[in-house]
C-alpha cells in the first residue's frame, strides 16, 4: 500500500492536541511507517505556499484542530478541505467550537476593552488597542484580525470525521491510527469515541437519580464510589458521549462534556436540561408550584456555560445577540 | 529600508513572528517581536462560576496547562477565603515539581541543547533533538524520553490527566494520594534526581569546558541589565507553587517585595497596536520604553531571573550547582541571557529533589485533602512560578462566587519588553553593513529569544526538533532579495 499523505494543522487551539499526538510515544512510529507528514507547521517546514502548490485532493488525511476565529483560519480551513479528501476534525475545539468558543457570549469589541483597557494591570489611558495594521517609523506592522465569533470547523468546511475530547485520549487516537493503517474508516460523519453516554462506562455505581439540592464542586466531598449526579453535583455525564474512560470522573471532579454530545443528539446543553429537570424532579412540573420550580432551577449556576462548556458555537442557539 | 522577517513557526500567520527592519546603511534600525495571537480569556471568564476556572484557564495553554491551573488554583482559594489542607498543598506542589520537570527537560533538550551540543551555526538538519541524540548517544536521549513520561505520568494520575488536569479546587485537590501511587511517585522522582545530575554533567562538559561556548554566554550581544522577579519562600530561597514576590535590581539589591493579593500596587501594563501581548513594568518606575537599566520599568522573569531575585535554592545538590554558577559567572545577578539555560537546568534539579522530599513526607498520603470553604467569595490573586516566569491570575466575583472580573499577566508577557530587546541587541551585533546575513548569524539571533523558552513558542516543545525559522529580506523598495530557512529542502 502506498503510504498516506497526512497533513496537521491547528487554528485558535492551546497546542494541547498537538502535544496529544506525540503523547501516543511509540505509536507515532507506526504513524510515520503508514504516512509522510506532508504539512506539520509546528514541526516541519512546510508552508502555505506548499500546501497551495498541491494537486486538490492530493492529501489523504488532514487533522485539523482548533477552532475558527479569524479571516486567516477560515482561509486556511478552505485551502485544506480543497487539498484533502478525508478532513477529520481532532479536538474538541475543531469538532464543537470548545472552550475558545465561549467567547459567543461576548463580542471583539467588549473582549478588546476588557483585555487592554479595563482590566486592572492595564495603564492605558489613551485607548490604544492592537491593530490590523500599524504603520511605525520604519514601516508597516500587520496583525490578523480576531473575528467576533467562533466557529467549529464544520461550519466553514465540510468535515468527514471527528476526534473528540480535549484533548483527545491516547486510545482513541491509536484507534484512528489503526482504522488508517487498515483502510477501514467507519462511515463519513462518525465520531470516533463511544456510541453511549458517559455514564455507560462511568465505574460509580448508579441507583435512583432523585434530588432536591444541587452542589457546587467545592461544596462538599463526594463519594468516590457513587454517581456524582446522585450526589447533587452537576456531571455532563448523561449529555456526553463516552470514550474517554472517565478520566476526570476517576480523578473525583464531574464531567464537563468535552467529548461533545450523544450520538443523535446535536444539542448537548438542550439534552442536560432534560436530563437535570427529570432528576431534580420537573418532569411533572405542571404538579409543582411555580416557586418551587424556580428555587430548583435557580441553584444551578451558569446553566448555558456548564452545559456548554465545550459546544457553544455548534448548539441551536449558537452565540449570544450583541 | 530592508527588512527582515523571522517567523519562528513555518507558517507567516504563526504564533509568534520577528520583524527586522534595517536603515538605508544596512545597520539594524528596530526590531518588533510580535504575538499576532489573542485568546480573549478575561472575558469569556466573566460570568462562570469561580470554581470553574482551575479547569476552564488551562486551555489557554495546551503545553504548559498545568501552571494555569495552579495558578487558578490559588486564585479561587483566595477568592473563598480558604486555606487547603498541609496534605493538598504538597499534593499540588509535588503535581507542579513535576510539571517544571516536564517542561524544563523538553525545552532543554529539544530547543537550546542543540545550539551548544551541535554549535550554534551547525548543518540546521542536524541541530535538532536526533542530531542531538546522535552526538550524546542513543542512551541519553532515552533517558530524556522516559524522564520526561515520567513527569507526565505524575501530573496524569494526580491531575486525572495530564493535560488540562482537574484536580484542583478551592480548599484543595480532588484526590489523595494513595500509598501504591506514592512509592511509585518517589521511584521516579529519586531517577529524576539522578537525570538532573546528568544533565548538569551535559551542560559542564558541552557548553562550560567550552571556552568559545562560554565567551559567548558572557559576551555583550547575549547581555541586558534589567530588574529580576521570582517567588520566594521566608528564608528567600526560589519557590515555584508558594511564596512572596521578590524583586531585585540591576545590582542584585531588593527592590519591592510583595504578597501576590498587592501585586497590582507594583505591577502595571502598557499597550502597543503592533502586538496583541501587553508590556508590564514596574509601576513605581514606570514604562519608559524598551530601554535597559535602572531608570526603566522593564523586569525580567523565567529561570534566571528566579535564580537572580533569590538568595538560593531550598535543597542541597540544587545549591550548590546555584553558587557554582554564580562564582562562575561574576556573582549575582547574572545578566546573561544565555545562561537562562544553566538557570533551568538548576531549576530541575531543585523540581526533582524537591518531588523527594515530598513523595517522603508521611502526610502526603493523608486522605484529608480539602477544606470546604465557608466564607463570602469576592476577590482572589493566585501567583505561581511557571516554567516561563510568574504567573498572575486575579479573580473578581459576586457574592455567589459568580466571576465577574479576570486578569490574567502571563509569564511570556512579562518578559516581552525583555524578549524585543535582546532580540535587537544580537540583530545589531551581527546584521552589519556589508556583512551577508548568514543562516548560522539567524540561528544566533533566535537564540536570544529562544533562552526566554518564550510561550508563543512552547507547543513545539516535545517536538523531535526545533522552532523552524525563517528570515525575509527586503531591499528599500519592499521587493525580496534574499530568503534564508533553517529547513533546507
Amino acid at each position: 500500500m502506498a503510504k498516506l499523505k497526512l497533513a496537521i494543522y491547528w487554528s485558535a487551539s492551546c497546542g494541547g492536541c498537538d502535544v496529544a499526538i506525540l503523547d501516543i510515544k511509540e505509536k507515532i512510529l507506526q504513524v510515520a511507517e503508514i504516512a509522510d507528514i506532508v504539512f506539520w507547521p509546528i514541526a516541519l517546514d512546510f508552508k502555505r505556499h506548499h500546501v497551495e502548490a498541491m494537486e486538490d485532493k492530493s492529501i489523504d488525511v488532514c487533522l485539523f484542530n482548533g477552532a475558527v476565529r479569524t479571516s486567516e483560519q477560515e482561509e486556511m480551513a478552505e485551502l485544506l478541505r480543497a487539498k484533502t479528501k478525508t478532513m477529520v476534525a481532532f479536538g474538541s475545539c475543531a469538532h464543537l467550537g470548545g472552550i475558545p468558543g465561549l467567547s459567543n457570549f461576548s463580542n471583539r469589541a467588549q473582549a478588546f476593552e476588557r483585555a487592554y483597557v479595563e482590566a486592572q494591570s492595564c495603564d492605558n489611558p489613551d485607548k490604544v488597542f492592537p491593530q490590523t495594521i500599524t504603520n511605525v517609523a520604519e514601516g508597516e506592522l500587520e496583525l490578523p484580525e480576531w473575528w467576533d465569533t467562533v466557529k467549529a470547523l464544520n461550519q466553514v468546511v465540510d468535515v468527514e470525521y471527528y476526534i473528540p475530547g480535549c484533548p483527545p485520549t491516547v486510545p482513541i487516537i491509536s484507534q484512528v491510527v489503526d482504522a488508517l493503517a487498515a483502510g477501514q474508516l467507519p462511515p463519513v460523519g462518525t465520531v470516533f469515541g463511544s456510541d453511549k453516554a458517559l455514564c455507560e462506562e462511568c465505574p460509580r455505581t448508579k441507583g435512583e437519580k432523585k434530588i432536591d439540592k444541587i452542589y457546587r464542586p467545592h461544596e462538599i466531598i463526594p463519594d468516590p464510589e457513587k454517581c456524582l449526579l446522585e450526589q447533587g453535583i452537576i456531571c455532563m455525564g448523561p449529555a456526553t458521549r463516552g470514550g474517554c474512560d472517565a478520566q476526570c470522573i476517576k480523578a473525583n471532579m464531574p464531567c464537563r462534556g468535552c467529548f461533545g454530545p450523544t450520538p443523535g443528539v446535536t444539542d448537548q446543553g438542550a439534552k442536560m436540561v432534560s436530563a437535570v429537570a427529570s432528576i431534580l424532579g420537573l418532569e411533572n412540573e405542571k404538579d409543582l408550584p411555580a416557586e418551587r420550580v424556580e428555587e430548583l432551577m435557580d441553584q444551578i449556576k451558569d446553566p448555558a456555560g456548564t452545559f456548554y462548556r465545550f459546544a457553544l458555537p455548534t448548539a441551536m442557539i449558537n452565540r449570544k445577540r450583541m | 529600508m530592508k527588512r527582515i522577517v523571522i517567523d519562528p513557526f513555518t507558517r507567516l500567520e504563526g504564533h509568534g513572528r520577528i520583524d527586522i527592519f534595517l536603515d538605508d546603511d544596512g545597520n539594524v534600525a528596530n526590531a518588533y517581536l510580535r504575538v499576532p495571537e489573542f485568546r480573549g480569556f478575561e472575558k469569556f471568564c466573566e460570568g462562570r462560576p469561580v470554581e470553574e476556572l482551575p479547569r476552564i484557564t488551562p486551555r489557554i495553554c495546551g503545553v504548559c496547562p498545568s501552571a494555569h491551573h495552579m495558578a487558578s488554583a490559588k486564585a479561587v482559594d483566595a477568592v473563598f477565603h480558604v486555606d487547603p489542607p498541609s496534605a493538598a498543598k504538597k499534593v499540588r506542589e509535588l503535581y507542579y515539581s513535576a510539571h517544571m520537570c516536564h517542561s524544563h527537560i523538553a525545552h532543554f533538550y529539544a530547543l537550546a541543547a542543540p545550539d551548544f551540543v551541535l554549535g550554534p551555526t551547525a548543518d540546521p538538519a542536524e541541530r535538532n533533538l536526533l542530531g542531538l541524540i546522535a552526538k550524546v548517544g542513543l542512551e541519553t536521549g532515552t533517558e530524556v524520553i522516559k524522564h520526561r513520561a515520567y513527569a507526565q505520568d505524575i501530573q496524569a494520575v494526580i491531575g486525572g490527566k495530564a493535560t488540562h488536569s482537574v484536580c484542583g479546587l478551592p480548599g484543595g485537590v480532588s484526590k489523595a494520594v494513595t500509598e501504591d501511587e506514592r512509592r511509585d511517585f518517589e521511584e521516579k522522582s529519586k531517577s529524576m534526581v539522578e537525570f538532573g545530575k546528568l544533565s548538569l554533567k551535559i551542560f559542564d562538559d558541552v557548553v562550560l569546558k567550552n571556552k568559545e561556548y562560554v565567551d559567548l554566554v558572557v559576551s555583550d550581544m547575549y547581555t541586558m541589565k534589567s530588574y529580576y522577579m521570582g517567588l520566594v519562600d521566608a528564608s528567600n530561597k526560589v519557590n515555584f507553587y508558594e511564596g512572596d514576590v521578590r524583586v531585585v535590581d540591576s545590582d542584585g539589591k531588593e527592590f519591592a517585595k510583595f504578597k501576590p493579593a498587592n501585586y497590582l500596587d507594583y505591577v502595571a501594563e502598557h499597550v502597543e497596536p503592533w502586538t496583541y501581548l501587553k508590556f508590564p513594568f514596574l509601576k513605581s518606575i514606570g514604562w519608559k520604553g524598551l530601554v535597559e537599566g535602572k531608570d526603566s520599568g522593564v523586569y525580567r522573569v523565567a529561570p534566571l531571573a528566579r535564580l537572580n531575585a533569590a538568595d538560593g535554592m531550598a535543597t542541597p545538590l540544587a545549591q550548590a550547582e546555584y553558587e557554582r554558577m554564580y562564582q562562575t559567572l561574576g556573582g549575582r545577578p547574572v545578566h546573561h541571557t544565555l545562561a537562562m539555560h544553566w538557570a533551568r537546568l538548576i531549576e530541575t534539579q531543585y523540581a526533582a529533589e524537591r518531588m523527594v522530599e515530598l513523595c517522603q513526607d508521611p502526610e502526603i498520603t493523608d486522605p484529608n485533602v480539602r477544606t470546604i470553604p465557608t466564607a463570602t467569595p469576592d476577590e482572589g490573586v493566585g501567583i505561581i512560578e511557571a516554567p516561563r516566569g510568574t504567573l498572575i491570575h486575579h479573580y473578581q466575583t459576586d457574592e455567589h462566587g459568580m466571576t465577574k472580573k479576570v486578569n490574567l499577566i502571563v509569564a511570556t508577557g512579562n518578559n516581552n519588553a525583555a524578549m524585543c530587546m535582546s532580540i535587537k541587541k544580537v540583530a545589531q551585533a551581527l546584521i552589519q553593513k556589508g556583512k551577508e546575513a548568514t543562516e548560522g548569524m539567524l540561528n544566533m539571533i533566535e537564540m536570544a529569544y529562544r533562552a526566554y523558552d518564550p510561550c508563543i513558542a512552547c507547543a513545539t516543545h516535545s517536538l523531535p526538533g526545533q522552532l523552524p525559522l525563517e528570515v525575509v529580506i527586503y531591499d528599500a523598495k519592499g521587493k525580496e532579495v534574499k530568503r534564508l530557512s533553517q529547513y533546507l529542502s
